[in-house]
């Protein structure tokens, strides 16, 4: 199993009539070298880190090291508690944990990358708002996000995670995939779904630009993860519901690369172009740095 | 590549590269010096020069410098940290000719008066390359145990110290030698597989033409 293909990952699961998730594990302990239950232990550091860092994006008053962001996520978790959302607790819970992910790591919290720290909020926000939902085990979170990971190597090998490299789409539209190949695996989805799953979630943000105002992980991340975590939960019930992407998930990856690769300098987070390039986008950067930039 | 890589770091914001990176640059120089460090020299290049500030590139830098892991929140106050430790630290922008644009030149001063200068690239994803120790071009990633060991440009030292990792099952992935000059001194980066134990590197620097012998863990 080399993660070459989402295509590979599927035929192996189906031929040994297990999940993703279970190959995945037993191919990195043996790569690693170490026991499966000392590679759930690391993964399940991981989950801890992304609870803390939901819990420490919700406090009141937060303010990025910039000064230019924060606070959204505890205006978003009010509102979802104040039972003003419109599309009701379960999603506005997903909105306001991406959100606070993401302030987290503006703040200098710690975070987990999944894969990048650009897109930190999608990962944990799809997945701990469905425990909740479900009163799901702990482990069973933790084993899903082996089948996130694979997703992400396969996107990493075949295309790119980076934004200097393939714009949002590759870091957002990365974690969004990732994101939804879980859901969709918790949620007792068949393998095919899982890849289709995966290429709905690409396919809704491909060609997404990367231009981060004074190049900072904030304006427009933070907002991004909240769409991002809405995106994976999009694809996973199209999916989920038996729906198909006409083009295949190692397709939509292979696209995804080549928009990429299109993809002007300006618009690969060097905070020329863009949102970064606006006049407000232009003033905020000078509040940061002052007049040189 | 590892789930780990894809899941993962965990670390603190906002950016893998311009912080996690460069925590582990730091670190890694810290490794080199092998002793505290009393005096840093920062020089940022490209675009660690231009956004260090927002990133909290340069609280990183200092972390990593005072032994942080980039999972450390601590990093947050390290500035604050290093005066009360005594660290006496400055920062610079330069630009480094055809370096990686999140180039960062330490130089370094430790309390013993041990001094070394590191150049080390934050490449994305909070992977590093240390891309120069003193005036050696390197190429190090520290993904896997590196050895690290200077020494004079005399016959039979690689044979002298590859023995040593043979008799300890050691398995080398990468090997790579340097030198400036014929007869001068010349450096080993050895990769190995797994970890070395602290005794096979003192048996590695008690050779007489050895200068010096680190080994840093994978990161």
């Amino acid at each position: 199993m080399k993660y070459d293909s989402v295509a590979e990952l599927c035929a192996l699961a189906k031929e040994k009539n297990c999940l993703i998730s279970d190959l995945v594990i037993a191919q990195q302990a043996q790569a690693q070298e170490i026991s499966e239950e000392e590679l759930l232990a690391r993964m399940e550091q991981s989950f801890l880190v992304m609870q803390e860092s939901v819990a420490a994006g919700f406090q009141e008053g937060l303010v990025s090291t910039s000064g230019l962001t924060g606070g959204a996520a505890y205006q978003m978790k009010q509102a979802v508690d104040g039972g003003k959302t419109i599309c009701g607790k379960f999603f506005g819970e997903a909105l306001a944990k991406a959100l606070a992910v993401s302030e987290t790591n503006a703040c200098m919290g710690k975070i987990v990358a999944a894969p990048t720290a650009g897109s930190c909020g999608i990962l944990p926000a799809a997945l701990l708002t469905l425990m909740e939902e479900r009163n799901l085990p702990k482990e069973t979170i933790v084993r899903a996000l082996f089948t996130a990971s694979a997703i992400g190597m396969v996107i990493a090998k075949n295309a790119s995670i980076a934004g200097a490299e393939g714009g949002c789409q590759a870091e957002c539209g990365s974690a969004s995939a990732m994101a939804a190949a879980a859901l969709v695996e918790v949620c007792g989805g068949t393998v095919d779904m899982v890849s289709h799953a995966c290429a709905i979630a690409i396919k809704n943000i491909l060609g997404l630009v990367c231009d981060p105002v004074a190049g900072l992980v904030e304006i427009p991340c933070t907002k991004r993860n909240a769409a991002g975590v809405a995106n994976a939960f999009v694809a996973a019930e199209l999916a989920l519901a038996g729906i198909e992407s006409a083009i295949p998930a190692d397709e939509v990856i292979w696209a995804m690369k080549k928009v990429g690769d299109s993809m002007s300098a300006a618009l690969k987070e060097t905070a020329e172009g863009g949102l970064a390039a606006t006049p407000t986008g232009k003033r905020l950067t000078s509040c940061v740095f002052g007049e040189r930039k | 590549m590892d789930v780990f890589d894809i899941v993962g770091p965990i670390m603190v914001g906002p950016s893998s590269s311009h912080t996690a990176g460069a925590a582990r640059i730091g670190k890694f120089a810290l490794t080199i010096l092998g002793q505290p460090v009393q005096k840093a020299e920062i020089y940022f290049s490209g675009s660690f020069a231009k956004t260090y500030k927002g990133h909290g590139t340069d609280k990183a830098i200092i972390g990593g410098l005072l032994g942080m892991d980039t999972d450390d929140t601590r990093i947050r106050t390290s500035l604050e940290l290093a005066k009360e430790n005594g660290l006496e630290f400055s920062f610079h922008e330069t630009e480094i000719e055809n370096a990686h644009p999140n180039t960062v030149l330490l130089r370094l001063t430790g309390i013993e008066g041990k001094t070394v200068a590191v150049q080390g690239a934050s490449v994305g994803g909070g992977n590093i390359l240390i891309t120069k120790i003193d005036d050696t071009e390197v190429s190090i990633t520290g993904k896997a145990t590196t050895l690290i060991v200077p020494h004079k440009d005399v016959p039979g030292m690689i044979s002298d110290v590859t023995n040593i990792l043979a008799r300890r099952g050691v398995n080398i992935g990468r090997f790579e030698l340097k030198r400036s000059q014929k007869g001068g001194t010349a450096v080993m980066i050895i990769e190995v597989d797994g970890t070395v134990d602290a005794e096979v590197n003192d048996l590695i620097a008690r050779f007489p033409n050895v200068l010096d012998s680190t080994v840093i863990a994978a990161i």
